[in-house]
């Protein structure tokens, strides 16, 4: 009964969205036909079955899931060693006082700048290759889960420090079955940040310099007055944000599910 | 006479706050006998979470002295176990996950400490839910995994902070029923905090009655009744009269 309810609701859902995205693209279709606006925006239809094009006929070097392929991997390998360093940092500055009072000033400086004002840096010191890209994302990443990993640790339950403390647990017991079980899910919200700005920081960076990926796509098509192909490349950098997003929500509804924030 | 298994020494305790030096516990002495059920008996923030805490080994004392079977309390140790109001449950642990946190953390073998913990689990009826979390879990479950826990330790002696005090009327009585029946059959030196008159005399071998803040002990009570005691028998009604006039007023 209660499944078959919320399955309804699903399906409402799903038409709800159905709906809106169908008439968004009613609407950009008349207004590219019928408005001078058609002269700089190609329509709906174009794009779409450019991007279908794209799957088989290559854009440059690689068809489009190979420029997402690039780009994801850009994204896994920064985000990767941007989280762990990020998780090892944010729960040494929450856990040992004194480290934080040294290292946090130095970090609160750094975290408002953005990735992007790096990037001119990070090709000096890393060029033109890869390393600068991974070196930007791994910034992005950095910075969010490390803040996250930082604030979990230090709003971790000190009744259930007592209690584990009564139950005859040692600081170091404490540590590694309360502190860190306690803070994974504020862990995972910065993760999700994290694939967030380390996605949009590798269109970026693909856009200053490189000769593939769905930022190229882009970049390319503003080289080649290619309106639909700049749309191509926004079609795939929105598909698979959302992707991430949704698989993100999906692996924290798995580990976190004796958590609110993970119902 | 049974032995004393608690003995509390002229303590007091202070705290500094923002507005100056707090005092909160005012030379107490208590002592608790073996297998006793005592109940600290006071009004609303008189300080009984403070004594507890204290006796617990949560709080430091600022004068006089806690010791639990002659060794003097320090620190937090799993010779005293502790039932929260707030239940201070792991919630990513399961139940049999909580329960077994004790005896897992003092280092005993896995299969030793599954039989104890499904030992307790049964004891405090919830056969069938070693595996949920405690969000799946109602108020009076959750709390019931509290005492599990505490018993699972299997501590000299156990403290008990208003754990019922978040329940709603109705499973309040059936958990103070319920522990009344989990005592019986496995006796333990407990020290029970409550601002509950009713449930103060349900349960005690003997009520302390605390005042207000600065808290020191106003009067204590020996309670002779037969068990299961009857809300509404005489002599009960009578205590509970008598009790409550001598109780302070909170603020």
């Amino acid at each position: 009964m209660n499944t078959r309810f919320r399955s309804a609701k699903n399906h409402e859902k799903f038409i709800c969205a159905a709906i809106s995205i169908f008439v968004f693209l009613v609407i950009w279709q008349l207004v590219v036909s019928f408005t001078k606006a058609g002269l700089v925006l190609a329509g709906p239809v174009e794009t779409l079955s450019s991007f279908f094009v794209a799957i088989v006929d290559p854009i440059g070097t690689h068809t489009i899931e190979g420029h997402i392929l690039w780009s994801l991997s850009r994204v896994l390998v920064g985000l990767v060693l941007g989280s762990a360093c990020g998780i090892i940092l944010g729960i040494l500055m929450g856990w040992f006082k004194p480290f934080s009072a040294l290292v946090r000033p130095l970090f609160e400086l750094l975290r408002p700048i953005p990735p992007i004002a790096w990037i001119p840096l990070s090709i000096v010191w890393f060029g033109l290759g890869e390393a600068s890209k991974y070196f930007l994302i791994f910034y992005s990443a950095f910075c969010a889960v490390t803040m996250n990993a930082y604030s979990g640790v230090r709003q971790v339950d000190p009744e259930l420090m007592g209690a584990a403390r009564m139950l005859g647990a040692s600081n170091r017991q404490v540590f590694f079955t309360i502190v860190l079980p306690s803070c994974v899910p504020q862990i995972f919200a910065g993760l999700q940040i994290a694939v967030g700005t380390a996605w949009a920081t590798v269109v970026a960076a693909e856009m200053v310099r490189s000769s593939e990926g769905v930022g190229w796509v882009i970049i390319k098509g503003q080289d080649s007055n290619s309106t639909v192909q700049i749309l191509v490349g926004i079609v795939a950098i929105g598909i698979v944000g959302y992707i991430l997003a949704v698989a993100m929500r999906a692996i924290e509804a798995k580990l976190c599910k004796w958590s609110v924030r993970g119902k | 006479m049974s032995k004393d298994v608690i003995v509390c020494q002229n303590i007091s305790k202070s705290f500094d706050t923002a507005r100056g030096v707090v005092d909160v516990i005012r030379k107490i002495d208590l002592n608790v006998r073996e297998n006793e059920l005592l109940v600290l008996f006071g009004p609303g923030q008189c300080g009984k979470s403070t004594l507890i805490n204290c006796m617990a080994g949560l709080e430091p004392v600022s004068g006089g002295s806690v010791t639990v079977n002659g060794n003097v309390v320090h620190r937090p140790g799993p010779d005293r176990g502790v039932v929260y109001q707030r239940t201070a449950l792991f919630p990513w642990l399961t139940v049999m996950g909580n329960v077994e946190y004790g005896p897992r953390v003092r280092g005993v073998p896995k299969k030793e400490r599954r039989e104890l913990a499904q030992h307790y689990i049964d004891l405090v009826g919830l056969k069938g839910f070693e595996n949920s979390y405690p969000n799946q879990l109602s108020g009076g479950m959750q709390q019931r995994v509290g005492i599990a826990r505490a018993y699972c330790n299997e501590p000299d002696v156990l403290f008990m902070d208003e754990p019922f005090g978040h329940l709603d009327a109705q499973t309040r009585y059936l958990m103070q029923e319920d522990l009344m029946k989990i005592w019986e059959k496995e006796k333990r030196t407990i020290v029970f905090v409550t601002n509950n008159i009713e449930e103060a005399i349900y349960l005690a071998d003997r009520i302390v009655v605390l005042t207000n803040c600065p808290t020191s002990i106003k009067k204590e009570y020996e309670i002779p009744l037969p068990r299961p005691r009857d809300y509404v028998d005489p002599e009960f009604l009578r205590l509970r009269e008598e009790i409550s006039s001598v109780v302070d007023k909170a603020l």
